[in-house]
């Protein structure tokens, strides 16, 4: 891997520390960033996304640990002192300049010359569809102009690292998916380095080379996309990312001959011949009492041969069905890429393929294993 | 726009006029009482036609005042002057204190620093003259009885607490990560106190100031007690025509209207800022 730009020794943050109602918003997180990545921070509202960006930029110190960007500690020096670059939550565009001059301001300090500053401006504005709004102030333009002016403002520095703050969510959803390519482009043309706090799975997985999951203060998974939908390293990200959510049952294994048997609910046996787990998989799931099985929706195939499971809800959503089903005493959702008929009342057959088959600890959460073998 | 009615509109207009009428009509029945003679001011009944005269006027600036009894001098003009010089110089220190301090509280919250600002306001509450008989005792002490220093510390009772508490909410509205942002592209932060917060809050800062100037204008009991003659301003100086013997109604006049002037002057000058200020929000990012 590349050079390490930032990095994230055991931060902690907590608010109001000697109140008698203090809020640790982060908790012992250790994260780092290689020179010219993109990397998501997604999570829920008030899971310390924003805490985590201002303790990078310095607007708010850190309650413990320590910050490095290329190697230097910052986490004790001026905002100023940091060479970040941040778009605001709130777009904070100050008021008595126009457009224009609030994203030039960002670059005064560069000491550039003035047909310098005008032509990046005209750059920045032009790839983020602002070019009419520019003599403008900020008083008399929409929420959503204003988030570009703002997300201009910080794109436009040549900073170390660039922190946006849920950049985009102001945007109407064609003018979003627009900018996402855009600005993607934008950042690894020039090879900054940035991180983006969203609770969009679609725009972290688009945007992020990896994605850092939080929730409660807690980092829980740190991946690529494709290894946080294929390998979640826990319950939570398991069901939190992912659309429809995964689907999880409660069960318990049990060895019969040269099968494995998981029993699920309401009396539901799923079957799988014993060779479809590795060994130690096997002996883990017999010494356990019980664990959480999960499969993604994509994965559950209907079939008529299938264990039996009655259908409650079917909507079709224009390229997809999701057709939600009473199973093991939950409610089990499968997709499919056609328009399934299933009326709700019917009958169906659901089968869940061993190698679509994730399994976690009932009490830790943690991930046992992915389709068959020990994660 | 105007989605009322021609009826609403006529009525709000007459009472409007009512409220005009009823506060302006003193300061309109003063200005013309300083334009006549004592004669036709007590002539009975009253009457709006007489010959406009500038004679109180030149009797006030020249300080020369004749009454019934004869001819007695009074340093109007120089009360006038302390006033002015009172209230510029006690605003003026007020605000450089005052506006710091309030950014402080605004933007720093730390153990006690609502205790502290709460006692800065609590000096408002104090009745003056529970402060002033010890105050005197001190300042004879120290000197600064009867100084213009002595006077401008002791009007920062008046001038501080209300500074600090109207400009320390303009810095509240103002978001954060305004500061912040000009902060993180490389300034330090009295740049940013300087460039950004200062400008945001200039129409609040304005308001406050101009308060202060006629809190500080109006005060008496302070230059009552702590200044002799050559120090009083108009509030305390125009005792002088009270115990002269006769009253000189026109010349009193003259000279309330020359003491309202400057305060009435000023709150015209700086109505735009006054009315930009006072509407909250404007300031809001
Ligand atoms: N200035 C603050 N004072 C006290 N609590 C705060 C402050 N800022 C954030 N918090 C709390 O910290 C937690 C994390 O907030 P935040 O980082 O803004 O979350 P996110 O950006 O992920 O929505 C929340 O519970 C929030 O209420
Ligand atoms: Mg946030």
């Amino acid at each position: 891997m590349s050079e390490v730009l930032l990095d994230l020794q055991r931060i902690n943050k907590i608010y109001n520390e000697t109140s008698r109602h203090p809020v640790r918003a982060v908790k012992d997180l250790n994260l780092n960033v290689a020179q010219g990545e993109i990397v998501a921070l997604l999570g829920s509202s008030g899971c310390g996304k924003t805490s985590t960006l201002r303790m990078i930029a310095g607007f708010e110190a850190v309650s413990s640990g320590q910050i490095l960007i290329k190697g230097r500690p910052v986490h004790a020096l001026a905002p100023a002192r940091r060479n970040v670059a941040m778009a605001f939550e709130g777009y904070s565009l100050y008021p008595p300049l126009t457009v224009e001059e609030n994203i030039a301001f960002a670059l005064k300090s560069e000491r550039l010359a003035k047909d310098e500053i005008r032509k990046k401006v005209a750059e920045i504005a032009h790839l983020l569809e602002i070019e009419d709004i520019l003599e403008r102030y900020p008083g008399s333009i929409s929420g959503g102009q204003q988030q570009r002016a703002s997300l201009a403002r910080a794109l436009i520095r040549d900073a170390d690292l660039h922190l946006l703050d849920e950049p985009m969510g102001q945007l109407e959803p064609q003018l979003r998916a627009l900018l996402r390519g855009r600005i993607k482009h934008f950042i690894k043309e020039r090879g900054l380095t940035a991180i983006l706090v969203t609770h969009d799975q679609t725009e972290a997985n688009a945007l992020a080379d990896r994605i850092a999951v939080m929730e409660g203060g807690v980092l829980q998974q740190f991946d690529s996309p494709l290894h946080l939908k294929d390998r979640p390293a826990n319950l939570f990200t398991g069901t939190f990312i992912g659309e429809p959510p995964m689907n999880v049952f409660p069960a318990q294994a049990e060895a019969d001959g040269d099968n494995l048997k998981l029993n699920l609910a309401d009396g539901v046996c799923l079957t799988y011949p014993a060779s479809a787990f590795s060994d130690d998989l096997k002996a883990r799931l017999l010494s356990s009492d019980t664990f959480v099985i999960g499969v993604r929706p994509h994965a559950v195939k209907i079939t008529p041969g299938g264990h039996p499971a009655k259908v409650y809800a079917n909507q079709w959503l224009g390229d997809q069905t999701h057709v939600a089903a009473r199973f093991a005493g939950q409610t089990i959702v499968s997709v499919r890429h056609d328009r399934a008929h299933h009326a709700p009342g019917e009958t169906i057959g659901i089968d869940l393929a061993a190698s679509d088959l994730h399994i976690f600890a009932a009490d830790s959460g943690r991930a046992f294993s992915h389709g068959g073998a020990l994660a | 726009m105007d989605h009322r009615s021609p009826l609403e509109r006529v009525l709000r207009a007459l009472a409007l006029t009512a409220i005009v009428v009823f506060f302006m009509f003193p300061i309109f029945w003063i200005v013309l009482m300083s334009l006549q003679t004592n004669e036709t001011i007590l002539r009975s009944p009253p009457s709006m036609s007489f010959v406009p005269t500038l004679k109180n006027y030149a009797a006030i600036i020249s300080g020369e005042l004749d009454s019934n009894a004869g001819s007695m001098s009074i340093h109007f003009m120089n009360n006038l002057l302390n006033s002015v010089l009172l209230s510029v110089f006690s605003v003026a220190l007020a605000l450089l204190l005052g506006v710091p301090a309030a950014y402080a509280f605004a933007r720093h919250k730390f153990r006690g620093s609502e205790d502290i600002a709460f006692t800065l306001l609590s000096f408002r509450f104090a009745p003056p003259l529970l402060v002033l008989l010890p105050l005197t005792l001190y300042f004879q002490a120290l000197g600064l009885a009867n100084t213009y220093l002595g006077l401008v510390w002791v009007y920062q009772l008046i001038c501080l607490p209300l500074i600090l508490w109207i400009v320390r909410g303009y810095f509240e509205d103002i978001s954060p990560d305004i500061e912040h942002a000009y902060r993180i592209a490389g300034h330090g932060w009295f740049a940013t106190f300087r460039k950004i917060a200062l400008p945001l809050a200039g129409p609040g800062i304005a308001a406050a100031g101009l308060l202060a100037f006629i809190f500080a204008w109006n005060n008496f009991i302070f230059a009552l007690v702590l200044a002799s003659a050559d120090k009083q301003p108009v509030t305390v100086g125009a005792l002088a025509f009270v115990t002269a013997s006769g009253i000189q109604y026109g010349q009193i006049a003259a000279a309330i209207v020359m003491s309202i002037a400057p305060t009435l002057l000023l709150a015209l000058w700086a109505q735009r800022y006054l009315v930009e200020g006072l509407s909250l929000g404007a300031v809001k990012g």
